[in-house]
């Protein structure tokens, strides 16, 4: 060994090609849906057309003599086998919820609910027999609207008697983090500043680019499902706990998983459906919905009303927050459900010294599809919120929207900070951030060019939009999560197996779905043991090779997971250490180790690791009592969430005749700690930002009022294109985080959770002067154009789709 | 059933099939050319893409019984000689993917863009791509991804 310590490149901050694309682009690839068993039937569902309605009659008669069919089911030939859905945060204990069959026998509460499953020899013969079963429904009417459904006009469940699900409340005052909001409100009417606002947080779809798809072999003495989903490990847990089958009999794998977004963070009905099947015909089954089955059955996101109050001195410094939400849960309580909005709860008052915040949501059950995490679940709500009060507050106060903001954000030397929401923020520099972020956007000359398009009335408007964020993920120390009556903890598994050949395989409970895992995960064990980034495989994903994890959501793989490696590792060193100083004829406490090698102090005698891994395996001279093992197991279970946080700044050009829009700068300086591979950062951030860009420029799931999902495919369903979008500017400042040893925060959610409100902040910007001062979301180019027409926020959306044929010439022309 | 005989990826297939087989369906059910994938059913999405006799198409968008005595190309017959084809190596080098279910589709409609206009504007490439959705890049990498293949100097 010819390199010195200080040759040895480390593998963490490089800019590593990922592990995982060689397979990915040369198509040696294994989603769920490649995948043929011997015998395999296929399975295709019957969904119900109407959003609320009672089942009177399911004839299958005629779909059981279609070709190659070789069973139909409805609700009624299953009992407790089928098991439910179950929702794993009831976040009251009076917690309203319906039970969640995943196929109902008497009644269906969303347009797109399973009613029968017709099994055949293939796919398309199983879809041609579903059209031939014969479903007659009663229909009734439904709660569609979130705000009538909250008064209850229309019952979703008629025999809940409410739609009111759960009133989870957070006051500072009551909690003593803060004071009343009241009492601050109450002053600034007298002698300060109000601003009242509702926002609409319009309900989004994940549409991750795989569809869904599941496939049960039940011909093994374990069960095998195979699922596109984020949460192997939650779904067996479930299984087990719904279907009556020993959680050691089921073997869940996730194997290649195209993208997830929260989306995949779902235990479905399909799935239970393929389970329940696949054990009545002990033959393989697979289900792949539709893309347009995903977008009408696969859980919703957002989907809010948020009534919200600021206080302020007249200089601009709060006093107060208020917000009030109604959370649309659609038709079920989902895995996560009311929970979405309450991970939202501690983060209204963001970067902010608010000395008092009043927090609640009433969660409430519609007839639409059921509602769960998408990307930043609960954050981007509350940073669209506060970042567009604030915005609100410098137009009334008169000043920049960045010096309202750091007149109110904490400074970097009051760190470590506890919120008026009872957390502790351990790092973070907010003024570095936005200077930074200024720096790259060219802010005082942006400024310059707005003030001269306004003085000459430029037809064509620029807006800057400010978004200076912080969010909380890694969710977290299991004890919070307990008192927040969370199903699960917040801990992550890794083992760190040591090969013979001195190769390394490292096991994580962690599950990825495109975040590069395998890469990121290699740098981390790589420079803890010293061994080469190459000879490092990342396992996960299947339930037998990886048997306890939490999975990836919520931006916890790295911060959670990445910890527990650290700490798998480190055991491996101290498990190697007394066969080493034994081989070496040494004192233990006389090694050291560094770069994969034990060396004796003070001599150039050493062992590199990869030899106590052969002299372990070979076994014949260990110190007595020691086993025959370097591997280890460690689970972490962090002592706080994480904090990262940025300042993205956002022109916009809006075309004042029109209401075209034209993106034509983004930046952002993020803040998310130390960072392993910043070529894998640079891609979460991108593709976070266009995710949050699209809810404020294009995505709506909208419904008619008969509550038929009307943008059910992708012709309706306005997912952002490389045309639409631009190129971006990230950069990074660094305060790690305290809380872990790599220094380390999330950034899986961060683009998302900043660009919403960066976005419709530049777009109010570019017309306030108008007598604009909100546009609702998605801000289409009519709804601009309607604002700057009648000074309102453009309007709701209309509820119905584009004729896709001119009717006047029929569907046939 | 229709019998069609076609070349794929460089091997002479022939097959019976029915008349409303998607091209799609066939490479993947019939051959079990898998590396294609079906992303929507409306071909918005190009996660199908493969070169039918040269040109792009969507396989969703193609019976099986119109390829007849065609060539295709799918993502796995891309590569020769097991050296990757310069776009491959490009949406390596530049980080073009995460989940990687898009990437067949980007990668084959990347070719034929690069081969219609080998030294294409950002604004070119952007327009080239719009038949092909990604949800997890934000595009930015995978512009960069056909800059680099076409030789540009690529920024970050």
């Amino acid at each position: 060994m010819t390199a010195t310590v200080d040759q040895v490149e480390r593998e963490i901050g490089r800019d590593r090609r990922r592990k995982e694309d060689q397979r990915l682009i040369t198509g040696r690839t294994r989603w769920t849906d490649n995948l043929t068993l011997p015998g395999m039937l296929h399975l295709a569902m019957v969904r119900s057309p109407f959003a609320h309605a009672t089942i009177t009659s399911v004839d299958t008669s005629a779909a059981k003599t279609a070709p190659n069919v070789v069973a139909v089911y409805s609700g009624a030939d299953f009992g407790d086998e089928l098991g439910v859905c179950i929702n794993a945060w009831p976040i009251t204990p009076d917690q309203v919820a319906p039970t969640h069959s995943p196929m109902p026998s008497d009644r269906v509460a969303f347009a797109g609910e399973v009613v029968a499953v017709v099994v055949a020899r293939s796919a398309a013969e199983a879809r041609d027999a579903a059209e031939l079963v014969d479903v007659e429904y009663d229909v009734l009417p439904a709660a569609l609207d979130l705000k009538e459904a909250a008064a209850d006009t229309v019952l979703a469940h008629p025999d809940l008697g409410t739609n009111k699900s759960a009133l989870w409340v957070f006051d500072s005052g009551e909690a003593g983090t803060g004071a009343p909001v009241e009492d601050a409100i109450a002053k600034a009417r007298t002698d300060g500043i109000v601003i009242e606002r509702e926002y609409r947080q319009q309900r989004l779809i994940p549409a991750f680019m795989e569809p869904r798809s599941v496939v049960v072999d039940p011909t093994g003495e374990q069960y095998v499902m195979y699922s596109a989903t984020q949460i192997p490990h939650i779904l067996r847990f479930a299984l087990a706990a719904t279907t009556g089958v020993s959680e050691s009999k089921i073997r869940v794998i996730a194997p290649d998983v195209g993208g997830g977004f929260g989306g995949k963070l779902q235990v479905t009905p399909e799935e239970w459906i393929a389970w329940a099947v696949g054990r009545r015909l002990g033959k393989p089954v697979k289900y792949t919905e539709t893309r347009s089955e995903s977008l009408l059955s696969a859980h919703h996101g957002r989907d809010q009303w948020q009534k919200l109050t600021l206080s302020a001195e007249k200089d601009g410094t709060v006093t107060g927050l208020k917000v009030e939400l109604l959370a649309d849960l659609g038709a079920y309580v989902a895995i996560v459900g009311g929970g979405v909005p309450v991970l939202g709860a501690f983060m209204f008052n963001a970067i902010y010294k608010f000395p008092a915040y009043h927090f609640s949501v009433q969660t409430v059950l519609t007839n639409k599809t059921w509602t769960d995490a998408y990307r930043g679940a609960g954050r981007p709500e509350a940073t669209y919120a506060i970042e567009r009060l604030m915005d609100e507050l410098a137009a009334e106060v008169g000043v920049d929207p960045i010096a309202i903001r750091e007149k109110n954000w904490i400074k970097h030397d009051e760190f470590p900070f506890t919120t008026v929401a009872g957390l502790e923020y351990d790092s973070g520099n907010y003024e570095a951030a936005t200077a930074r972020a200024k720096e790259m956007i060219g802010y005082d000359e942006l400024r310059a060019e707005q003030m001269a398009r306004r003085a000459s009335g430029d037809k064509v408007q620029l807006g800057i939009g400010v978004s200076t964020f912080t969010e909380m993920c890694g969710l977290a120390p299991s004890r919070v999560l307990g008192t927040l009556d969370y199903g699960a903890g917040g801990w992550e598994h890794a083992s760190v197996r040591m090969l013979a050949t001195g190769k390394v395989e490292v096991v994580t409970g962690a599950s990825a779905h495109g975040q590069g895992h395998e890469t990121a995960f290699s740098q981390i064990v790589a420079d803890r043991l010293g061994v080469a980034f190459e000879d490092v495989e990342v396992l996960h994903g299947d339930t037998q090779v990886a048997p306890k994890g939490l999975d990836t959501y919520g931006s916890r793989s790295l911060v959670v997971g990445g910890e527990a490696l650290v700490k798998a590792a480190d055991k491996v060193i101290e498990k190697a250490k007394p066969i080493a100083a034994h081989l070496l004829e040494a004192s233990a406490d006389d090694l050291e180790f560094a770069n994969g090698r034990f060396s004796v102090r003070g001599t150039d005698q050493g062992m590199a690791m990869a030899e106590v891994a052969l002299a372990t395996f070979a076994a014949h001279n260990l110190p007595d009592g020691v086993e025959a093992s370097l591997d280890s197991d460690a689970t972490y279970d962090p002592v706080n969430f994480n904090f990262p946080h940025g300042t993205h700044l956002c022109a916009m050009e809006v075309d004042t005749e029109t209401g075209e829009l034209k993106m034509r700068k983004y930046v952002c300086c993020d803040d998310i700690g130390n960072i392993i591979n910043p070529l894998i950062v640079s891609g979460q951030v991108h593709g976070g930002l266009v995710q949050g860009i699209a809810q404020a420029l294009w995505e709506e799931a909208v419904y008619d009022d008969s509550g038929t999902l009307v943008s059910g495919s992708f012709v309706d369903y306005l997912l952002p294109t490389a045309a639409d979008t631009i190129s971006f500017e990230v950069d990074h400042t660094t305060s790690p985080s305290l809380t872990n040893t790599l220094g380390t925060k999330g950034v899986g959610e961060a683009g998302t959770i900043a660009s919403t409100p960066a976005v419709v902040n530049a777009v109010v910007d570019a017309v306030r002067h108008l007598g604009v001062n909100d546009i609702q979301m998605p801000c289409t180019p009519e709804r601009v154009w309607r604002a700057i027409q009648d000074g309102g926020s453009g309007g709701a959306t209309t509820e119905a789709a584009q004729p896709h044929f001119d009717e006047a010439e029929g569907a046939g022309a | 059933m229709t019998r069609i005989t076609l070349t794929v990826d460089g091997a002479q297939v022939s097959d019976d099939v029915e008349p409303r087989m998607l091209l799609v369906q066939y490479l993947r059910e019939k051959l079990g050319k898998t590396g294609t994938v079906i992303g929507c059913d409306t071909s918005n999405c190009g996660a199908c893409t493969v070169h039918l006799n040269g040109t792009s198409v969507k396989s969703c968008n193609v019976l099986a019984v119109q390829a007849d005595g065609a060539e295709v190309t799918t993502i796995e017959g891309l590569a020769e000689d097991g050296r990757l084809h310069p776009v491959q190596e490009a949406f390596r080098e530049c980080h073009g993917l995460q989940c990687g279910f898009c990437t067949p589709g980007m990668i084959m409609q990347s070719v034929d863009l690069l081969k219609e206009n080998p030294n294409p504007s950002e604004e070119e490439i952007r327009l080239g791509l719009e038949g092909n959705l990604c949800r997890c890049t934000g595009y930015h990498n995978i512009v960069r991804a056909v800059q680099h293949a076409a030789g540009q100097a690529v920024t970050s």
